[in-house]
């Protein structure tokens, strides 16, 4: 399932409510592989107090389903999750989430970190930072994972 | 029929729009879009294109109907 969020979310929540209701898969995983990317209060040096995130409708749910489709044949998953924050985002807030289950370990790892690399590369998001000091910036590239 | 054009993230704050339409138009590349709705001025660096909600090259040609937007790199996650 692919979620964009207007609103504040608590991830272990979602997880845990999603995979309650999953089940066709109930006694078919042993690995649930869960990233979440949360915002920092500082970034390139500065304060931050706040973000906007912007995004692409239609595209961005496009790419998502893309992304997790690609991670679903490349690996042996049951089933995912992938959420993710748009709007007014406040420090400490989660912004994204991205969970994997599969029967072992392996494939729940890779999926998970493969879904979340290809999302910061492709899906159209953007994140304009507002900072302590008054002043609002775009952020200007995501970088790599693998680094 | 028309080209609708779309702009976000910083770049829309750098044309000052965040869409328009380019009426009647046909056989242009993405690039011949950008030059054409925003007087020949040079795409600022890194901007990405989309056709239809596809990432697509900028020699990419343009039908009626088609939907083409402009974006700086993606910084989600």
């Amino acid at each position: 399932m692919i979620k964009i969020c207007q609103d504040a979310f608590d991830p272990w929540h979602e997880v845990d409510s999603y995979q309650r209701s999953a089940v066709a898969m109930a006694g078919k995983y042993g690995a649930t592989g869960v990233f979440v990317g949360t915002m920092r209060d500082f970034n390139e040096g500065d304060d931050v107090d706040s973000m906007i995130l912007e995004h692409y409708p239609g595209m961005t749910e496009k790419y998502l389903e893309k992304i997790v489709a690609d991670a679903m044949r490349r690996w042996q998953v049951l089933d995912t999750l992938v959420l993710h924050r748009v709007g007014a985002i406040e420090s400490n807030q989660p912004i994204v989430l991205v969970a994997v289950w599969s029967a072992r370990r392996g494939d729940a790892f890779d999926a998970c970190r493969a879904i979340m690399e290809a999302l910061k590369t492709k899906a159209p998001f953007w994140k304009k930072e507002y900072l302590a000091d008054g002043r609002a910036r775009w952020v200007e590239s995501n970088s790599d994972g693998y680094i | 029929m028309s080209i609708k054009v779309r702009y976000f993230a910083s770049l829309k704050e750098i044309v000052g729009r965040s869409e328009e339409e380019l009426d009647g138009q046909n056989a242009l590349t993405v690039s011949e879009i950008w030059q054409k709705v925003n007087a020949g001025k040079p795409l600022p660096d890194n901007v990405l294109a989309a056709v239809n909600m596809d990432y697509v090259e900028f020699d990419h040609s343009v039908k009626d109907g088609d939907e083409v937007a402009f974006f700086p790199p993606v910084t989600g996650g």
